[in-house]
């Protein structure tokens, strides 16, 4: 009984498996199609055609490429990040600190979205078609069909400027207090709150609504139980797997948030990191961040995916 | 009382009933689009012309818009923006939804191992996410129109590939599809004259929504300075470069962004106000 439900998440990894090399393997194409010639581009223009020679050797950039992926991948197993081309340190040293940011980043803002979305997506479910409903609706919509940058503009342009409550910029060496922290915080976590949540609310109310339009839920309207009982007693176990799924994805839409957001805030994170990377075309550093990124977006759609597959009673 | 509401706002119009939200942002689009063929003929001033002794100007007489970080017309750089982002986002979702859809049918009509390598393999760049995919492509080709608008393309047949496919494997199970296989007919034919008069309803909202997608991508990439290069400019470039006036909440950072807003938002409303008959998959 249960052997079917494990054999569909096996099957599940094992996909993620393949994605995953797939996806190391594009990233890798990806960044070896850069224009220039990394050697030449290391040793500067007074270079010696000799000791490019010398140095495209010595990093095996003669190689076939596939052989340069598998080099890059059995150096990954090992914990290997390369070395990066702009400041010669190592990759893992370059984002130890700057993950552990982004992962606060991500971190606070799920605590606080993911409470946030479920009850707004649940009540606006229950009250259909009220004024309540409607404004959320349209404003989830709202948020979802603009850029990122623009919900950013808006929250710096409403807190910062016209309320003056907060910084517009945020600075985490400066962190002295736990005000000072909010401080810090508050208009990253604002805008990617906005972001996510609107997704979040989107899905959590279309899976409550599913529900409620169920046989067994008219049963309970028509047997006299009260509205609030027949959503949270009736409706609502059986939308929980759907709800949970829908909470991993949204979680997902925070990959493309942090990215701006980072930007935008100027924010010490694996993002702009990655961003500044692209700028001066640091190839190790740009493949190690999309890595990073790759392996946290898979994650949360796998996840996703086996508790929609963990939560169908028919598999069961 | 849901009936009532819904006829009051509802206007019919060639058959087909029409929600009053869905023509007014049919009209937006219309508008967007007008401005992004004949902007040349109808800006102001030119987008180079430096006519503000002032930067950050607010709006007046003569520039409406206000002026951006260097004094330059706000409106004609808006109105030549228009330009750009509805042209390159317009043929990279004609890229990518065309690519897509031909390839979903043609799996979806042959099947066996071309069907699941294609599956297989485009799910997997599915698992990309965008901005990254983005952020590493332009990286590595550049950001001149041509390759913004591959990559973009790109970055986005998979998902018109799946919805495509998807739909078509539903239609291949038709009865006029084994009368059509048996009368010998050849995979084009299949797919030209089979399936697509019948999926072609919901591929093109997919379309729509798909533009919004890009739309939305393209100005982010512009945004990180990743997209279209000056002296070129598009919405998302236009906020970037007057990030600057965010402190005085001047015109020249509001308006680009509003203009992405009323463009994205637009498409959205007129998608979710189409006649259910068009709008529905398996209509």
């Amino acid at each position: 009984m249960t052997s079917g439900v494990l054999n569909l998440v096996l099957k599940r990894l094992a996909i993620a498996v393949v994605t995953l090399l797939i996806v190391l393997f594009a990233v890798f194409f990806a960044t070896s199609m850069l224009p220039g010639d990394t050697a030449s581009i290391l040793l500067g223009q007074a270079a010696t055609p000799e000791a490019v020679a010398g140095l495209r050797d010595a990093m095996h950039l003669n190689d076939p490429a596939i052989l340069r992926f598998l080099r890059w991948l059995l150096g990954l197993l090992h914990g290997d990040l390369g070395t990066s081309y702009a400041n010669e340190m190592p990759v893992a040293a370059l984002i130890g600190g700057r993950f552990v940011n982004t992962m606060k980043l991500a971190g606070i803002t799920t605590l606080l979205s993911v409470p946030l979305a479920l009850t707004l997506g649940i009540t606006a479910a229950m009250l259909r078609g009220s004024l309540y409903d409607r404004t959320v609706t349209i404003v989830s919509i709202g948020v979802i069909s603009v850029p990122e940058f623009m919900v950013a503009t808006l929250a710096v342009l409403l807190f910062a400027v016209y309320l003056k409550w907060l910084p517009a910029l945020s600075s985490v060496n400066e962190a002295h207090s736990l005000t000072d922290l909010v401080r810090i915080y508050a208009m990253p976590v604002i805008t990617l709150t906005f972001v996510i949540s609107a997704q979040m609310i989107r899905m959590t109310r279309a899976a409550v609504i599913e529900t409620l339009s169920t046989p067994y839920v008219e049963m309970a309207l028509l047997k006299g139980a009260s509205r609030s009982r027949m959503v949270l007693r009736h409706a609502l176990p059986n939308a929980l797997g759907p709800i949970v799924n829908a909470v991993a994805l949204s979680l997902s839409y925070l990959v493309g948030g942090v990215i701006i957001v980072e930007t935008i805030f100027n924010y010490p994170g694996i993002a702009k990191l990655m961003v500044d990377a692209v700028a001066t075309r640091d190839l190790p550093l740009i493949q190690s961040c999309a890595m990073i990124f790759c392996l946290g977006y898979l994650f949360l759609i796998t996840v996703a995916d086996i508790i929609a597959i963990m939560s169908n009673p028919r598999l069961r | 009382m849901t009936i009532a509401r819904a006829a009051s706002s509802r206007r019919s119009f060639l058959g087909h009933s029409y929600s009053l939200v869905g023509v007014v942002a049919a009209l937006v689009i219309l508008a967007w689009t007008l401005i992004a063929i004949f902007a040349p003929y109808i800006i102001p001033h030119s987008i180079g012309d430096i006519v503000d002794d002032d930067y950050f100007g607010p709006m007046r007489q003569g520039l409406w818009l206000g002026s951006d970080y260097l004094g330059r017309d706000m409106l004609s750089r808006v109105l030549m923006g228009a330009r750009y982002t509805v042209g390159i986002s317009l043929a990279a979702v004609s890229i990518a939804c065309f690519s897509g859809v031909m390839l979903g049918m043609i799996a979806a009509v042959t099947g066996g191992w071309l069907d699941t390598c294609l599956s297989r393999f485009l799910d997997a760049m599915n698992s990309i996410p965008s901005k990254l995919f983005g952020l590493v492509v332009v990286a590595a080709v550049g950001s001149s129109i041509p390759a913004l608008i591959l990559t973009l393309a790109v970055i986005y047949i998979p998902g018109a590939y799946r919805f495509a496919r998807a739909l078509a494997v539903n239609i291949n199970t038709m009865d006029f599809m084994t009368v059509a296989r048996v009368r010998g007919e050849s995979i084009a034919y299949l797919i030209g004259s089979e399936i697509l008069p019948n999926i072609i309803r919901p591929v093109l909202a997919d379309f729509g929504l798909r533009f919004v997608f890009i739309v939305l991508l393209l100005s982010g990439l512009s945004f990180l300075g990743l997209g279209l290069q000056p002296p070129l400019a598009d919405w998302g470039a236009l906020v970037r470069e007057n990030i600057g006036a965010l402190p005085f909440a001047a015109p020249a950072v509001i308006v680009p962004s509003l203009a992405i807003a009323s463009l994205t938002i637009s498409v959205n409303l007129l998608i979710d106000n189409l006649p259910q008959k068009i709008r529905d998959r398996d209509a």
